[in-house]
């Protein structure tokens, strides 16, 4: 009951928010809030409730936002075509990289991810059909409302809030699933889970797949809302890190985690960005690494794992694992 | 084989030497703490800027800019040991490479903000002219980080193997407790790693800073060839390491002669998801 409270309360916000504080500037960083928060959502799905510290997740954002704009530069197509080519080519890629690299201890999966997404930047800005280093544009101006280019940030608010929302049901879904039983078995200890039966490559290979096909969502509609799509903000390992700390600073593995972290982050970001300006880019990242490293050392379950009511022992991701 | 392929490979195995000496330095750390440092790349980075400093400032060669630079990173080991890994070691993972990664951060964007984003390089002529040896040119900049860091891999081998301080260091990795119980402390012997493998970094960033680009991202790259080279050679291993690193140092500038200097790093990339997908131990490392 206390819980469909605060729901209602939160969406209320949410809906809200872009007619209260209505500056162009407000309404542009709530849909960036959301935007970030979609994408660390996702990542939450094999990052927080698998445990599969994914670093290379920015290959699959590139997925949905070079599948979007290309729908569009390649085949005169709304953007939104794009995004069901993106959902597929992210899923199938991770599926490639998932079987090899999720039999290994973690670190060797993060590393593998950043791996895969480093080649994949290099190849991609050495791909003339791809836009090489210059990347690809959507449409300047929207021939119809399907091509989703707006100049208001009002309308990718509301869509980013849809999406958000469908990636929270979903992930909350999975969590009550039985999918969600088998993870956080394998979280607590992946040997005691498989010697009970629970699949465990198969499950954790099937969130890192879900994962990767909704970041894609996210590159998609990032790529819908700049109009272009480049090598270095569809694909820098930048990105992955940006995803990785807000579900991480929020708290990993739980439903509203990224969320808070997004929410805390991006108006960092960009308020730090148009304060000082050119200079503030090192800055920011600099205030960033402080942050997290302040997290791993003492919060290292997340700022929402401060006001969990019954912190059960090894039941997040703050708890000791087996060594 | 003609000379030019024979100039490319010997110019391989001397940026490779170099490879080892800084993966020499995380392979210890993972092996022996079971930590992956994120931020191994942009210790080396930071340790060519301590070479970039000492020219700027004191008109110092690698003479005076490497010792330095060992010392300031080695220093920084100790104090990111008990500041930080002391404390996320027994963690979660997602602590762990948060942790480091975080670090990398930090320490990345602090000289991006410090010494902005633009190329710097020392003066070519810093550690002498180029030679000529049995038809082959050599700069004497590229032979001097080759040869220091051969011979500062192999001697990391011989302390590990060959010392108390080694055994020690070996005794703790493989287990904490029972090194304890034998009047070792475990708290100095991961600080002395940690000052080793760190040191170890600046020495290689001083040593590549007199023929390498010198700019803030350049330990993301870096990271990743560390990352490469311990996962080919085995974690733990610095023979591994070794071999690894001079390996992919060939690789690389093979790749680069042949195929084109912009694939160079997606071979070593893709030959690194060959590794882990068919031989995760390694070259040289045991499952």
């Amino acid at each position: 009951m206390r819980r469909l409270l605060w729901l209602s309360v939160l969406s209320a916000v949410a809906i809200a928010y872009p007619l209260l504080l209505s500056s162009p500037f407000q309404q542009r960083l709530g849909a960036l809030v959301l935007l970030y928060a979609i994408a660390a959502s996702a990542w939450n799905i094999v990052g927080g409730y698998a445990g599969q510290v994914s670093v290379g997740h920015v290959v699959f954002f590139g997925c949905g936002a070079y599948a979007a704009m290309g729908a569009y530069a390649k085949f005169g197509l709304s953007p939104l075509f794009g995004i069901p080519g993106g959902i597929v080519i992210a899923a199938a890629l991770a599926a490639v990289i998932g079987v090899p690299t999720l039999r290994l201890s973690g670190h060797y999966f993060s590393m593998a991810t950043i791996a895969v997404a480093e080649t994949m930047r290099l190849i991609v800005t050495n791909t003339d059909y791809l836009g090489a280093a210059v990347g690809l544009s959507g449409p300047t101006v929207a021939r119809n409302i399907f091509d989703l280019s707006f100049i208001s940030s009002l309308p990718y608010y509301y869509l980013f809030l849809l999406v958000l929302a469908i990636t929270l049901f979903i992930t909350w879904w999975m969590t009550n699933s039985r999918m969600g039983f088998y993870l956080r078995a394998i979280k607590d200890s992946e040997r005691a889970a498989r010697s009970l039966g629970a699949p465990a490559s198969r499950t954790k290979l099937y969130a890192f797949m879900l994962s990767a096909a909704l970041t894609s969502v996210a590159g998609a509609l990032y790529a819908m809302m700049f109009g272009f799509v480049d090598p270095e903000s569809g694909l820098g390992i930048l990105i992955s890190v940006k995803i990785l700390i807000m579900a991480a600073l929020g708290g990993a593995g739980l439903l509203f985690g990224p969320l808070v972290g997004a929410a805390i982050l991006v108006p960092l970001e960009e308020i730090s960005n148009s304060v000082l300006g050119g200079k503030g880019a090192g800055l920011t990242f600099v205030v960033y690494g402080a942050i997290i490293v302040l997290i791993a050392r003492f919060q290292p379950g997340g700022i929402l794992s401060l006001f969990k009511r019954r912190p059960k022992p090894g039941s997040e991701v703050g708890a000791p694992h087996a060594p | 084989m003609s000379f030019v392929l024979v100039q490319v490979i010997v110019g391989g195995l001397l940026l490779g030497a170099v490879y080892a000496l800084f993966s020499s330095g995380l392979t210890l750390v993972w092996g022996m703490m079971n930590i992956v440092n994120f931020a191994h790349g942009d210790f080396v980075m930071l340790g060519m800027y301590v070479a970039y400093v000492v020219y700027t400032l004191m008109g110092g060669g690698p003479l005076l800019g490497a010792p330095l630079a060992v010392l300031v990173l080695a220093t920084l080991g100790v104090v990111v040991y008990f500041g930080l890994i002391r404390d996320i070691m027994k963690g979660p993972m997602l602590a762990q490479i948060l942790g480091t990664f975080g670090l990398a951060l930090l320490l990345r964007y602090s000289v991006f903000w410090w010494f902005g984003a633009d190329f710097k390089s020392l003066p070519q002529n810093i550690v002498g002219g180029t030679y000529a040896v049995a038809g082959l040119r050599l700069e004497a900049s590229r032979l001097l980080a080759g040869v220091v860091a051969l011979l500062v891999t192999l001697g990391l081998h011989l302390l590990l193997t060959r010392t108390s301080l080694g055994s020690k260091m070996l005794a703790v990795a493989e287990d904490a407790t029972a090194a304890q119980l034998m009047g070792i402390r475990p708290d100095t012997m991961q600080a002395i790693a940690w000052a080793i493998a760190a040191g170890a970094t600046g020495l290689a960033g001083a040593l590549i800073a007199n023929f390498f680009y010198i700019v803030p991202t350049v330990g993301e790259t870096l990271g990743i060839v560390a990352f490469v080279t311990v996962s080919l050679g085995g974690f733990g291993s610095v023979p591994g390491a070794l071999v690894a690193g001079l390996l992919i140092g060939v690789i690389e500038s093979l790749s680069g002669f042949l195929i084109g200097a912009v694939y160079k790093d997606i071979v070593v990339y893709i030959l690194f998801l060959f590794f882990l997908w068919f031989r995760p131990q390694g070259l040289m490392g045991k499952v």
